[in-house]
């Protein structure tokens, strides 16, 4: 049952320590605030999930909350390669970190499974591919009714997810629209989840019936974060911040550069500075 | 004529491959202004797909990433990812896979995982995303990127994504159905694999190009087909299509910041 809390309390009752965590958004929805939250809690020993890894792990990498990170495509979107993370794997700075690679149909398919209560995803994948040979967690199996050797890999079943979304209502269902991503299944695959929204509204009685509404039941807690997705997007509120994505490369280049601006901008801030970020976009 | 650069004739040549009919799985930067500019020339009702579940979107500018909002405000739909990688591209929906790569070699395999060993990679680069699926379910792929002997290689670092591996019947020995890398577009010139061995085949040049600046510039001696054509000059239509795109996305992405 959805509990309406703030992000502070939402973040401290259901992020621990080993934690396996996906913060997920594809380009859109990126729940920065919930990360930063996480960075400011000084969680350890993360077992990181995303699709897309871009500035949220980066951060969280560079501030040493990560173990592992498991994902398909970790480049700052448009811009270029993840630099904390690099450092992280070619340096081990802070820390060392394992990494499990997969391919976006892979980690999309082992989302769905877990949502699904499967125990592994099945898909026509990898085909001649190299990550086959670098990663133990892809297998094959043989369809039993046709022969064709198909690809497998283990569903995704974080302890916590993390989502931002446009709206909650009063009983807290949760609407997300636009670029939906994988964030529906990312929620249900979870044990706990976790949902930041720009908006707290009455009830959804006007919403057109095919919608994608998770019901208040799959909802562990709910914090209304205006701008929380800062410097990605929510649609409808504000747009993407272009100029930040293109300034995180240089922050992030250089080890002194970032430890100051993650003071400056999260750890010595809380999540009320995100309405403030996309007042002027 | 009006005076062009060698990139402005790879993403023109690029569209030109394109046509009304095709469904297209676009990736970011030159993958993404070909399949454009082919959509505000040539092919007005060519499907533009990108992986953030955007279904024939036409955006007004070119987006920065895959995800950006105006790709989701023009598409005919938008469907969450896990349904982009399953229903549509796995489905076998898709007729062109546009890639880019930062290593390629003769034979069309991709590399944009690591420069060096996996396990100590010299550069760690982004990763396959979608590709390693693209390359083998959609029909064809093309393929796009400049000419440079770091690029261009005799032995990539990693599959990343698979193109015709040692050549010949490579795909079909993985019981791979698709036809993979039909064509490669560079900034000097068209390349199409040869028949029987796969070897990707100089079949154009681009106005202006020798096969001195085509060899100096890969990594592999390069093999050209009987009778090398010579790439048509961009028309002033494709020209200013394509510079008018990017200067509207220059003003769109070169904007304010939030604070």
């Amino acid at each position: 049952m959805a509990k309406f809390q703030s992000l502070k309390d939402a973040v401290a009752e259901n992020l621990r320590d080993g934690d396996t965590v996906a913060f997920e958004g594809f380009t859109h929805l990126i729940p920065h605030a919930a990360a930063h939250e996480a960075i400011r809690q000084g969680r350890r020993d993360l077992t990181l999930i995303r699709m897309t890894p871009d500035i949220i792990y980066d951060q969280m990498i560079g501030m040493g909350l990560a173990k592992t990170v498991i994902f398909s495509y970790a480049g700052n979107p448009g811009v270029g390669l993840l630099r904390r993370m690099r450092d992280a794997i070619e340096n081990e700075w802070p820390r060392a970190i394992e990494t499990v690679e997969h391919s976006h149909a892979a980690m999309a398919n082992a989302y769905e499974a877990g949502a699904a209560g499967l125990p592994c995803a099945v898909f026509r994948g990898y085909r001649g591919a190299g990550l086959k040979d670098v990663n133990p967690a892809i297998k094959s199996v043989t369809c039993p009714f046709t022969g064709e050797e198909l690809a497998a890999v283990p569903a995704h079943r974080p302890d916590v997810s993390f989502i931002h979304a446009q709206k909650a209502n009063r009983r807290g269902d949760v609407l997300v629209e636009g670029i939906v991503g994988v964030q529906k299944e990312a929620l249900l695959a979870a044990k706990r989840a976790v949902v930041t929204v720009e908006e707290i509204v009455e009830d959804f009685d006007d919403l057109h019936p095919n919608l994608c509404v998770l019901p208040h039941w799959t909802v562990t807690a709910i914090a209304h974060v205006p701008g929380g997705a800062h410097p990605s997007y929510t649609h409808g509120y504000y747009p993407r911040d272009n100029a930040a994505y293109l300034e995180w490369d240089k922050i992030s280049a250089d080890r002194d550069l970032f430890t100051t601006w993650m003071k400056a901008n999260v750890l010595d801030v809380s999540p009320e500075v995100f309405a403030s970020r996309v007042e002027a976009l | 004529m009006m005076p062009f650069t060698p990139t402005e004739m790879m993403t023109i040549a690029a569209s030109r491959a394109l046509s009304n009919d095709d469904v297209c799985f676009v990736g970011i930067g030159a993958p993404s202004a070909a399949c454009n500019v082919a959509r505000l020339t040539h092919a007005p009702d060519i499907t533009l797909i990108y992986e953030s579940g955007t279904i024939g979107t036409a955006p007004e500018v070119l987006p920065l990433s895959i995800g950006d909002g105006e790709l989701c405000e023009t598409a005919v739909t938008t469907v969450s990812v896990p349904e982009m990688f399953r229903y549509w591209l796995q489905g076998g929906r898709i007729s062109v896979g546009f890639l880019g790569a930062a290593q390629l070699d003769r034979f069309g395999n991709i590399n944009t995982t690591v420069i060096g060993p996996y396990d100590k990679p010299k550069v760690r680069l982004p990763g396959g995303g979608g590709a390693p699926e693209i390359a083998t379910s959609c029909k064809e792929i093309f393929i796009t990127m400049k000419q440079a002997t770091r690029g261009m290689v005799e032995t990539i670092d990693f599959f990343t994504s698979f193109g015709h591996g040692e050549g010949g019947d490579h795909r079909q020995r993985l019981g791979i159905t698709t036809k993979g890398p039909t064509l490669l577009i560079t900034d000097l010139a068209l390349w199409r694999p040869d028949p029987q061995t796969k070897e990707f085949t100089v079949v154009s040049m681009h106005p202006g190009v020798t096969r001195e600046n085509v060899q100096d510039t890969c990594g592999w001696k390069v093999r050209f087909a009987d009778g090398v054509e010579e790439t048509p000059a961009p028309t002033e239509l494709e020209l200013t299509t394509l510079r008018d795109l990017q200067a509207r996305t220059q003003r769109a992405h070169g904007g304010k910041k939030g604070n």
